[in-house]
């Protein structure tokens, strides 16, 4: 899309409201056009330099960094460059643990790399079926839809979603029982002898152990635990057998088994001999703005740029040479983790705002008031900023340039189109300010470009390796990563000849199925789900302050059965109070029909006694990280 | 080290063996397993009679298992006694294996109709084969040919299980059943009716009330009432009875089964019994749900992990695993609809193999059959096991998914229905636009931002169109 004169133009794709009204927020009185320092306006120039000084007085690791999938590469990369060789901090990680993690994890483990769609998005328009586990783009990516007219869709969601609504075939299980469908749907498509045998055997490995597991699932079994009829099971492997996709989104990754979720999302793939092939596959929908790239260059606790791995020495050593140092940080600690330690003195956060989109969100809010030092960069007022004791005003997605990596691995050029308002600087420009005040300017150039060209040879040689990648390139081509050399055409289609593990071959991962990690009892009789609506963005910072968006969905509302309002009292429209153990939301109901009695949905775009992460369960994933945002259990009550 | 040995490598034995390995690594397990292959999942037995799956997939572990989980496992072999007093198990091989912990996982046996000629020399006669092992099926799978006739002894769950396997194979089933209607224990007559129908148009034919008298090989059966019932090939499926001989013999109380307390004891603290060999008031015995709950009681037990666990029963839901023939009952359902403690509600549909029955008691389910409505039945089983209490539609709930919503028409909906939910626009604003001129689907998109989204509601926004069109005119 284009803007002129604050005005959005869409490009061929089409745009729903949020895209329409992105403009808006660039001259939007709320934003912020000068440093604060405790609340006070300050120089740019008297901001860095309390900052800079603050760090100065800790140990490194007392000192972390908090980063946002909705950055830029350049701006993932010289974050993750900034904390490890101007902080010299090991402690670093960023929401996209929030969003991606479990996605990636699995990948990895299946396929030896981690690429949301392994082949490009227009592929999707030749499917027959696209089965979407856990994902809503109706509400989330509405014109990603477009892609899917032609196919059926088999769509798997507790709540009857818009998505749903236009899907073939629906199937609801309970909250936190993914695993258990997605077991049975394996079962079944050996039952029914849908399984592609040959490509099992020449492709892959793993199946007898995975299958040993699967075998315990059959249908019936299933329906009793998720409450997905035996004949829908059936009804969808056989929609499944052929030109067909399985993608899935955050309903099935954000739990304490999301990795394992995914791992058997992918074993189904595998065995109907999906992935790797032309006109088939699995795949991965991306939550943010830059949720790939995001993910690839050293945001991540564990990673170095080019996906590559921080343990692994002859990763560190290339990183050393292409940063000219002699020593690298190890491993830090994930996201959650992170925000909570009590060991952290001060913390940077950059296009993230976790006091309203972190789990148990109460517990962030009390260990940020504890911190020496809470610094915020962001472009408007969030939650998060308004706790912060330096806040930095940052340009946003018109005022600059640089790249962003889509859902399908294809970098796609970002251009300045407005200068950002007097007072605004690049997040670029404030890092290379700290680092210059911390001895080291010189390794932070402030011109996208450069750091993109200095991305590039870092880049060289990893996973994702961007090294044949130019910003003039990018004027003409389309470009998914691999792009090994300038001369390389890019990789649209992963996987085609041979998977990523040294052998070539795709592992199935023997996963069982385990429940939510807190289920329902009798003091909290109720699952809470939590997601997006789509009139806003994740924690709402941005939408909320559009009013043609906030018009549309004002108030935090609760999503409630009829029936299970009325036995708790309470009527369509009145306030109501959402329990968990770890707090309590004040909501507006809405009863809906369709959804299950024993289950009540949150969106998490509201602030203050509003934010559903109030209730929501920070259960970790042992491999991903990744919190158990989607269900938890809750009561319900008359506010 | 502590030593607990487990006899019996079914779906009980290997499961607590599982279940103790991953709480423990420390401990000395023993298994020993009559049967000469790996354990298998006996729950899959209908589709391997079925033909859907192969012998092999329904294997519970593989060769590697035991040494992989550091489990000393004697196939084959069978356990001569238990002796009490030095806590040592016999072997048929003459080993003893010494015990902190004993578990008695020795399934059941069928059980044989004291019809003539079924037995020879106490073994099944040739062309009588029992449903209940993985060597049962095998002979079964060798035996059974497109258009032979068949007998199935016993139309109770595992008997129409086995007849829709072979029918879907191509016999000529008949099912010889003693009883008025078919699974009796979970089913009321109307739904026993209705099942007795639906399997008929598979091809199965039913004989009710009705015993087997008499055996003859090659030829068939002879009835107590004289008739006959062709069958080249007698599957027996007419109920187990509890293997409780090495019980027996070791003076622990036995009754149908081996009598267990909730902490899965008999009267020797040191041994123990879980499955089909069990009798435990809190459940029935011949399905897997039971069993696998109890090792996992037991095994947090014998490990220490909870010594507090409890086995408190399992409520049991039904389940027919039959192709084409979509069945669920649980709880009780022998409640009359007449009953006034209970609101009972029933809808038949013989024709269409449908019945459905629903008993609440204060709003919650706790009874139901549910046959041809399979949507229904996964409902109205996760009310039963959730204890969620059932909607205030109960008609709803009885019939299962509703049928999508009629599409209203444009002239219906409220001025303030959403049109296009990606931009928010209502029926309202799309009527204003129309009205101020705008009268095409581009100029409609320009004007309002509705279906430059997804694109999924230009379908409704061309109808809206038309409806203006025909309705009111433009220049009115």
């Amino acid at each position: 899309m284009s803007v002129i004169d604050g005005q959005v133009t869409p490009g061929p794709g089409g745009l729903c409201q949020k895209g329409w009204t992105a403009g808006e927020l660039l001259r939007h009185p709320g934003r912020l056009t000068t440093p604060l320092l405790h609340g006070s306006p300050v120089s740019w120039d008297e901001a860095l330099d309390f900052v800079a000084s603050r760090i100065t007085s800790y140990e490194p690791d007392e000192v972390a960094v908090f980063g946002g999938g909705g950055l830029t590469n350049e701006k993932a990369y010289a974050l993750g460059k900034f904390a490890r060789v101007a902080l010299k901090t090991s402690q670093i990680d960023y929401n996209g643990r929030f969003c991606m993690s479990s996605a990636a994890a699995a990948g990895n483990k299946a396929f030896g790399l981690d690429r949301g769609l392994p082949f490009p998005l227009t592929d999707l328009r030749g499917a027959d079926t696209v089965l979407l586990a856990g994902s809503n783009p109706a509400e989330t990516m509405p014109p990603f839809l477009r892609h899917l007219e032609g196919a059926r869709l088999i769509v798997i969601d507790p709540r009857r979603t818009p998505t749903a609504e236009r899907a073939t075939l629906h199937l609801q299980p309970a909250p936190g029982t993914d695993l258990a469908l997605a077991l049975g749907l394996l079962h079944t498509a050996v039952i029914e002898g849908v399984i592609d045998k040959e490509y099992i055997s020449s492709r892959t490995s793993g199946f007898d152990d995975a299958w040993r597991v699967a075998a315990a699932w059959w249908p019936e079994q299933v329906e009793r635990v998720t409450g997905v009829s035996a004949a829908d099971q059936r009804a969808a492997v056989h929609m499944l057998a052929g030109r067909s996709y399985v993608l899935t989104g955050r309903g099935t990754e954000q739990h304490a088994s999301g990795t394992d979720n995914v791992s058997a999302w992918i074993n189904l793939a595998l065995a109907l001999g999906l992935p790797g092939r032309a006109g088939s596959g699995y795949g991965c929908l991306t939550g943010q703005g830059n949720g790939q790239g995001g993910r690839e260059h050293g945001q991540k606790a564990d990673q170095l740029p080019g996906y590559r791995k921080i343990d692994d020495p002859v990763a560190r050593q290339h990183i050393m040479d292409v940063w000219g140092v002699s020593s690298l940080p190890g491993p830090g600690r994930s996201a959650y983790e992170l925000l909570v330690a009590d060991d952290i003195k001060a913390m940077l956060v950059f296009g993230s705002n976790p006091v309203v989109s972190a789990p148990r969100a109460s517990g962030v809010v009390d260990r940020f008031k504890a911190l020496d030092l809470l610094v915020v960069a962001d472009f408007v007022m969030s939650e998060t900023a308004a706790m912060a004791d330096v806040v930095f005003p940052v340009t946003q997605w018109a005022e600059e340039d640089g790249t962003m990596t889509n859902l399908e691995g294809r970098i796609i050029r970002r251009r300045k189109a407005l200068d950002p308002p007097d007072g605004v600087r690049s997040d670029l420009e404030l890092l290379q300010g700290l680092a210059s005040r911390l001895g080291v300017g010189e390794k932070f150039p402030v011109r996208p470009v450069e750091v993109f060209e200095e991305l590039r040879r870092a880049s060289a040689g990893g996973l994702s390796d961007y090294s044949g990648i130019t910003y003039e390139r990018l004027e003409s081509e389309q470009l998914h990563w691999p792009v090994p050399s300038v001369d390389h055409p890019g990789t649209p289609r992963l996987f085609l000849d041979e998977f990523a593990h040294p052998d070539g071959l795709a592992r199935f991962i023997a996963v069982d199925h385990r429940g939510p990690a807190e289920p329902p009892d009798e003091e909290f009789p109720l699952q809470a789900t939590t997601g997006r609506v789509l009139q806003h963005y994740q924690s709402g910072a941005q939408t909320r302050r559009i009013d043609e968006l906030l018009k549309a969905v004002p108030e935090m509302y609760v999503e409630v059965h009829p029936d299970t309002a009325a036995r708790s009292g309470l009527a369509p429209g009145e306030p109501a109070h959402v329990v968990s153990r770890r707090g309590t939301v004040t909501a507006v109901v809405r009863c809906v029909p369709t959804m299950r009695a024993d289950a009540v949905f949150l969106p998490f775009h509201f602030p203050g006694d509003g934010r559903a992460n109030l209730l929501t369960n920070p259960a970790l994933d042992p491999t991903s990280r990744m919190p158990e945002f989607k269900v938890c259990a809750v009561r319900l009550e008359r506010a | 080290m502590r030593r607990v040995v487990i006899v019996g490598y079914g779906m009980a034995g290997a499961r607590l063996a599982d279940e103790l390995r991953r709480r423990d690594t420390g401990i000395s397990i023993t298994v020993v397993g009559a049967e000469p292959h790996a354990a298998y999942n006996r729950v899959l037995l209908s589709t391997v009679v079925a033909g859907t799956m192969t012998p092999e997939s329904t294997r519970l572990h593989d060769e590697k298992w035991a040494a992989e989980h550091d489990i000393d496992l004697h196939l084959g072999c069978e356990v001569r006694e238990v002796d009490r007093a030095s806590r040592t198990v016999v072997l048929g091989s003459g080993e003893s294996v010494p015990y902190d912990a004993l578990v008695l996982a020795t399934g059941s046996v069928p059980w044989v109709p004291p019809a003539e000629g079924l037995l020879e020399d106490g073994e099944l006669a040739p062309g009588v084969v029992a449903f209940r092992t993985l060597d049962d099926c095998a002979r079964i799978e060798a035996k059974a040919q497109k258009g032979m006739p068949v007998a199935v002894l016993g139309g109770g769950l595992l008997g129409i299980e086995a007849a829709r396997g072979l029918a879907g194979r191509g016999c000529l089933v008949t099912v010889v059943h003693p009883v008025g209607h078919l699974m009796e224990r979970q089913l009321d007559p109307g739904a026993g009716s209705v099942l007795a129908r639906t399997l008929g148009k598979l091809g199965i034919e039913f004989r009710l009330n009705a015993l087997a008298a008499k055996y003859l090989p090659g030829d068939g059966l002879v009835l107590d009432d004289g008739s006959h019932v062709p069958a080249e090939l007698v599957v027996v499926s007419a109920g187990v009875r509890a293997e409780t001989s090495l019980a027996v013999a070791a003076g622990l109380t036995v009754d149908r089964g081996i009598v267990v307390d909730d902490a899965l004891r008999t009267n020797d603290p040191r041994i123990h019994a879980i499955g089909d060999c069990a009798q435990h008031p809190g459940t029935v015995s011949g399905l897997v749900q039971p069993a696998w709950d109890q090792a996992a009681v037991l095994a947090d037990r014998l490990t220490g992990v909870n010594p507090a666990a409890r086995y408190s029963g399992t409520s049991v839901v039904t389940r027919l695993k039959a192709r084409d023939v979509d069945l669920a009952a649980l709880g009780d359902v022998h409640t009359d609809v007449d009953c006034p403690d209970s609101e009972v509600l029933c809808f038949q549909e013989p024709s269409r193999g449908r019945y459905a029955k629903l008993v609440l008691r204060d709003d919650r389910v706790t009874g139901a059959i549910v046959l041809g409505a399979p949507d229904a039945a996964a409902t109205i089983t996760q009310l039963y096991d959730r204890g969620i209490p059932a909607p205030t539609d109960r008609l709803a709930l009885l019939l299962g998914r509703a049928l999508p919503a009629e599409a209203a028409s444009p002239a219906d909906l409220p001025s303030s229905a959403v049109i296009c939910r990606c931009n928010t626009v209502s029926k309202g604003q799309i009527v204003s636009a129309w009205r101020a001129g705008a009268e095409s689907l581009p100029q409609l998109a320009e004007a309002t931002r509705a279906t430059t989204g997804c694109g999924g509601c230009k379908d409704a926004v061309c109808g809206l169109l038309d409806w203006l069109g025909a309705s009111q005119p433009a220049s009115a």
